[in-house]
């Protein structure tokens, strides 16, 4: 558990952070909560040369109300944005969401810019965001622009992020009353998902994304478009698979999974339209 | 000298917190990694990434060039450092195989994970890097993985054995010739049942660690293990290595949990002290979590075939037992013995004839070495004879409650001869079955599972049990002979009473985190009418313990506790000698209560036992050829087994949708005679019945077909946290085991052993109606939801 050599700069802006790693290129690596980079770097699946520390950047955690939407800084931890009164009020789909996130340790450390950033099919957050129709404000040399949720997620941990843009806020529309669940099905309470299922839903309108069904976070339209027709959450629920093309693994065989999906998004449906 | 208040002597029974645990939790405890030794080098090993290949060529030459590389090491340059191939203490029969195993692989791997090169460096951080520069040259060969592959030989591992089995041992005891064939031929009832142990990782929370400090002259040596068997390390480095014994200290600091997997002589020992005398500096090691799962033992790994013959009430008539046992590439310390622990419990707690057919074949894959994992054979045993029984239940369309007590052993039976010709020494079977069934509300859970269980239902409720003995408490030494093991099972124990009437208990024990320390000064504190607090416990470094045998097979407590107590039994003897002499009566006249000496009929005449103390160290006043000092030592070899037993139920929800498992309820009745400290015991059965639920739902050391470790770390390797496991209700009825004073039985392996058929036989039920009958461990809700749509899709509808 002893990472390869590599070389640490802290960064307290993120205008110094974008600086350090315009200077460094693709060998250097943000380190955020370090709860997904360091474990790889231990492994030496990853091994950066250079690390640039955000972690102490103050002015990225934040939750704002911003009429329309909540702006969410990316440095702020999933426990912030678990225990936020206005994330409760507005996106509890999210707050909920960021409880599910492995054990209190990794809350407490992990952020959400750091579980969008690294893009892993299986984490809550990204899924989840990504279910609410979120966007993401991302920064450069160039400065800052706008990337939809929807437009992000490329592939298996690879996003439309360059590696000299950082990530630096989540913007989520406010959820107007929509019923929600979010579903996680797991063999232990703290692990990530077999399968994971972000929902929404208000008259005859949903919102689904699934969790660890695919090299990247899935948006389940099939299921959307036709609650929209007015079907039932049960024949909505059997297309949960359509967008989606799940691995096989030790806990689940793709079959499995995509059977694992429709029941769960039919549950997160019902229990949304409650 | 004025006589002592009188303390009350009731500690034995009580829940005494354990004084191990403010070092632990507050972080004050020392495990071996802990110990900062001055100048030590850092060992890395460098490990096959195949399953099984030979070695072409190891190229060191860049490895040696990074910064604070010592030395490497292959298997060839270390080859003249062994008196001996590494060590395997139970050779089971005459013509057992045993493939010559040295610390590092010489041609040829046979696991992933089998050590192929050392590296010694200034620093663990070199040593590492190093690990990645050394350039090695394999050439894969076909990894034998599956154990019916294995048997029909036609891949051979070791090719000088000329087979991949390494022993068959026969169990066959038949009151006529015959007799056994003859039963199944009568039958009424008969089942044939296949069961598959999958193979566990033990994962002690702490992985293992060593440093071994040489003296700079004369050539003794200390070793530092985080180990279960200080003792037996010492004898065995001394042997394999060639080092006069004497010269060999073993210390064991706090050691984070075994399970069985430190019960073991294992190659980076060897590699610590052969290469610390080499370059006369301290050696340490630090295992990594996933070289852990891949070079420390495992557990289990066994196929088993049961049969059961049946009369037509149940009674059972006969037993057929063929096992087929995973040794893995190589034995280990008592590899090949793990099967025959379970040998004579394939009976489980039922009465049975003299009609016992057990054999089981071991042999050999390219795959960890198996050895004793928590329960060692008897989990298995237990696990087999209960799901048979349920099959027989099943078959006979009864409750398979109601077949058990067709069959138990009775109360009045005990001591009961077996089969076997081993003695039950006592229990009540059918009473921890009754108390498990109120404690379980059996009849409330069955008309609720009527209630629930209806057709379309998707949330199907279950109900299981298993009624278990275990043999443990290891061992009677003749019994260990018997088998072919090549020590002893005794264990020893000094007691001694310092100037101050404190007291010190040495014991060969070697705790790590059975909270022997708590217990044994109980004990003592009992014994001699001391305080708890007065009593210190010595234990886990040989040269303060010289002589034991160390902690595994739920021995500890019936063997190195019952030790404590002969001992001090002697201390008494001889303090009353002196009490005798200072009183002026005969020994005969006096009784000892309350750490008091008094003449009996006259209580004022009295000693306490701080003055006789005082007075054996000032060697004042001592009767004619009484030695000074008070202190006593024991070597006990138990008469018999200890034979603890119990039931456990529990109740599960299934989701028939997902197959996910929810354990509702757990009730778990043991009975392991009297108890010292019912807090510990119950802690045992906690610990014990999570690893079994761990075995029944969530375990499993999965490889691929070329001998690859899928699940090698704990992302993938599914231990159970806390809030995985549902909160267990400990019960317990006490039968004192007639064989030795204290009435107690072990209590360390019963959880793990109870645990596993409860929860397969409680789903089994859930889904008895929907035809379900098998269900494979784990039972992950993909296991349970593909048997579900196999029972479902291929027959009645
Ligand atoms: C034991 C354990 C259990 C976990 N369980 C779960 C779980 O159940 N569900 C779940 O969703 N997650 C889980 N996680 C992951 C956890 O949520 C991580 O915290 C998160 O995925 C990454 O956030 P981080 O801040 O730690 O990122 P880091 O590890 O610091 O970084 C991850 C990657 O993103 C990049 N990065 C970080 N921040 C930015 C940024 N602002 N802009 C651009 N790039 C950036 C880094 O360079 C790196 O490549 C678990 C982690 C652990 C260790």
């Amino acid at each position: 558990m002893i990472p390869a050599a590599f070389e640490y700069k802290r960064a307290t802006s993120a205008a110094e952070a974008i600086s350090l790693v315009s200077q460094y290129g693709s060998d250097a690596k943000f380190l955020a909560g370090g709860h997904s980079l360091l474990p790889l770097m231990k492994l030496r699946l990853a091994q950066p040369a250079m690390l640039i520390d955000i972690g102490r950047v103050k002015d990225l955690s934040y939750i704002k109300d911003a009429g329309s939407h909540l702006a969410i800084g990316a440095l702020t931890r999933h426990m912030d944005v678990e225990t936020s009164k206005v994330v409760h009020e507005h996106a509890p789909l999210l707050a909920k969401a960021a409880s599910h996130v492995g054990d209190s340790q990794v809350r407490h450390r992990g952020t959400i810019g750091g579980s969008i950033a690294h893009a892993d099919p299986a984490s809550d957050l990204p899924a989840t965001t990504l279910a609410l129709g979120a966007t993401y404000i991302v920064q450069g040399p160039k400065g800052q622009r706008e990337i939809a949720a929807s437009n992000f997620y490329k592939g298996f941990l690879e996003s439309d992020l360059a590696a000299d843009e950082m990530l630096v806020e989540i913007r989520v529309p406010k959820m107007q009353g929509a019923g929600w669940s979010f579903q996680k099905f797991n063999r232990r309470a703290q692990d990530w998902a077999i399968v994971g299922v972000a929902a929404w839903h208000r008259k005859g309108e949903a919102g689904v994304a699934l969790v660890n069904m695919g090299s990247t976070p899935i948006l389940a339209t099939s299921v959307a478009n036709a609650i929209a027709k007015g079907a039932s959450i049960s024949d909505a629920a059997a297309l949960a698979s359509n967008e989606a093309d799940p691995q096989s693994d030790l806990n689940a065989s793709s079959d499995y999974r995509k059977h694992l999906a429709s029941v769960l998004v039919r549950r997160a449906l019902e229990a949304a339209s409650k | 000298m004025t006589i002592t208040e009188n303390k009350p002597t009731s500690v034995i029974g009580t829940r005494l917190l354990r004084r191990e645990d403010p070092p632990l939790l507050t972080g004050e405890a020392k495990f071996t990694n802990d110990l900062n030794i001055p100048g030590a080098l850092h060992l890395s090993v460098l490990r096959s990434p195949y399953a099984h290949a030979k070695i072409k060529s190891i190229d060191v030459s860049a490895a040696l060039k990074i910064a604070g590389v010592i030395a490497i090491y292959t298997g060839k340059d270390l080859q003249s450092s062994w008196a001996s191939p590494m060590p395997c203490a139970w050779p089971v029969t005459a013509d057992m195989k045993n493939p010559a195993h040295y610390p590092l692989a010489i041609d040829k791997v046979n696991y992933v994970g089998d050590g192929v090169a050392a590296i010694l460096a200034t620093n663990e951080v070199a040593s590492r890097d190093a690990l990645d520069a050394i350039d090695v040259q394999y050439e894969p060969l076909k990894a034998v993985v599956d154990l019916e592959d294995s048997l029909s030989d036609k891949n051979v591992i070791h090719t000088e054995l000329g087979t991949n089995k390494s022993y068959t041992w026969p169990l066959l005891v038949e009151e006529t010739p015959g007799c056994v064939e003859e039963a199944f031929k009568k039958a009424k009832y008969k089942v044939k049942e296949r069961y598959v142990q999958q193979r566990l990782i033990p994962m002690a929370m702490e992985p293992r660690a060593i440093v071994a400090v040489p003296q700079p002259f004369g050539g003794d040596i200390t070793l530092y293990s985080s180990t279960q068997i200080p003792h037996i390390l010492k004898v065995m480095t001394a042997l394999t290595l060639g080092i006069p014994e004497q010269q060999v200290r073993v210390v064991a600091p706090s050691v984070g949990g075994g399970f069985g997997s430190k019960l073991d002589v294992y190659a980076e020992e060897l590699l610590c002290m052969a290469l610390s005398r080499k370059h006369n500096a301290p050696v340490r090691w630090v295992e990594e979590r996933s070289e852990n799962t891949q070079a420390t033992i495992q557990g289990r790994g066994q196929i088993q075939h049961v049969e059961l013959a049946a009369d037509e009430n149940g009674k059972i008539t006969a037993v057929r037992v063929r096992i087929v046992g995973d040794m893995g590439a190589y034995l280990q310390l008592v590899t090949p013995g793990v099967p025959l622990l379970g040998a004579f419990l394939y009976a489980g707690v039922y009465d049975i004839p003299k009609a016992y057919d057990f054999e089981c074949t071991s042999v050999f894959t390219n795959l960890t070495p198996t050895d004793a994992y928590r329960g060692a054979g008897r989990p298995e045993a237990t696990y087999a004879i209960e799901m048979a029984m349920e099959a027989l239940a099943r078959a006979m369309k009864i409750d398979s409650f109601e077949l058990r007590k067709r069959n138990y052993i009775k109360k009045e039976q005990f001591p009961y001869v077996a089969f076997s010709g081993l003695t039950y020494d006592s229990g009540d079977h059918l009473l921890a079955a009754e108390k498990a069934a109120k404690m379980t509300d059996l009849a409330g859970v069955r008309a609720q599972q009527k209630k629930q269980n209806v057709p379309g239902a998707t949330k199907l409720l279950g109900l299981g049990m298993s009624s278990y003995f275990e043999m443990c408490g290891l061992a009677p030494s003749r019994v260990l002979a018997s088998l072919n093991y090549s020590a002893g099972g005794w264990e020893a124990a000094t007691v001694r009473v310092l100037p101050t009437n404190k007291v010190q208990v040495i014991t060969g024990t070697s705790p790590h985190g059975q909270g022997h320390e708590t217990s044994w000064a109980m004990i003592a504190a009992e014994k001699l009418g001391v305080a708890p607090e007065d009593v210190d416990v010595l234990h886990s470094d040989t040269a303060i313990s010289a002589l034991g045998l160390d902690t595994y097979g739920s021995r500890s407590l019936p063997v190195g506790g019952v030790a404590i107590a002969l001992a001090c039994d002697k201390v008494i003897e001889k303090a009353k000698t002196i009490a005798a002499h200072q009183l002026e009566c005969a020994t005969e006249d006096l009784q000892f209560a309350n750490g008091t000496f008094s003449v009996k009929g006259s209580p004022d005449r009295a000693l306490p036992l701080a003055a006789i103390a005082f007075g054996a160290f000032t060697a004042h006043n001592l009767p004619e050829g009484c030695e000074p000092n008070l202190e006593a030592q024991v070597s006990y070899d138990p008469p018999n087994f200890s034979w603890p037993f119990g039931t456990h139920m529990c109740v599960v929800e299934v989701d028939t949708e997902t197959g996910a498992v929810e354990i509702l309820k757990y009730i778990a009745v043991d009975d392991c005679g009297n108890q010292i400290n019912p807090l510990i015991v119950e802690g045992q059965v906690h610990g014990g019945v999570v690893q079994g639920i761990a075995q029944a739902l969530f375990e499993e050391a999965v490889y691929d077909e070329d001998g690859n470790l899928k699940s090698s770390n704990l992302a993938e390797y599914l231990v159970p946290a806390a809030c995985d496991v549902p909160s267990i209700t400990t019960g317990h009825t006490i039968t004192p085991s007639p064989t030795n004073q204290l009435g107690v039985k072990g209590i360390g392996e019963a959880g793990t052993i109870g645990a596993a058929p409860t929860v397969i036989s409680a789903i089994i039920d859930a889904l008895s109606g929907l035809g379900v009958t098998t269900m494979a461990m784990p039972a992950s809700p993909q296991t349970v939801w593909k048997t579900i749509q196999a029972a479902t899709s291929g027959g009645k509808k």
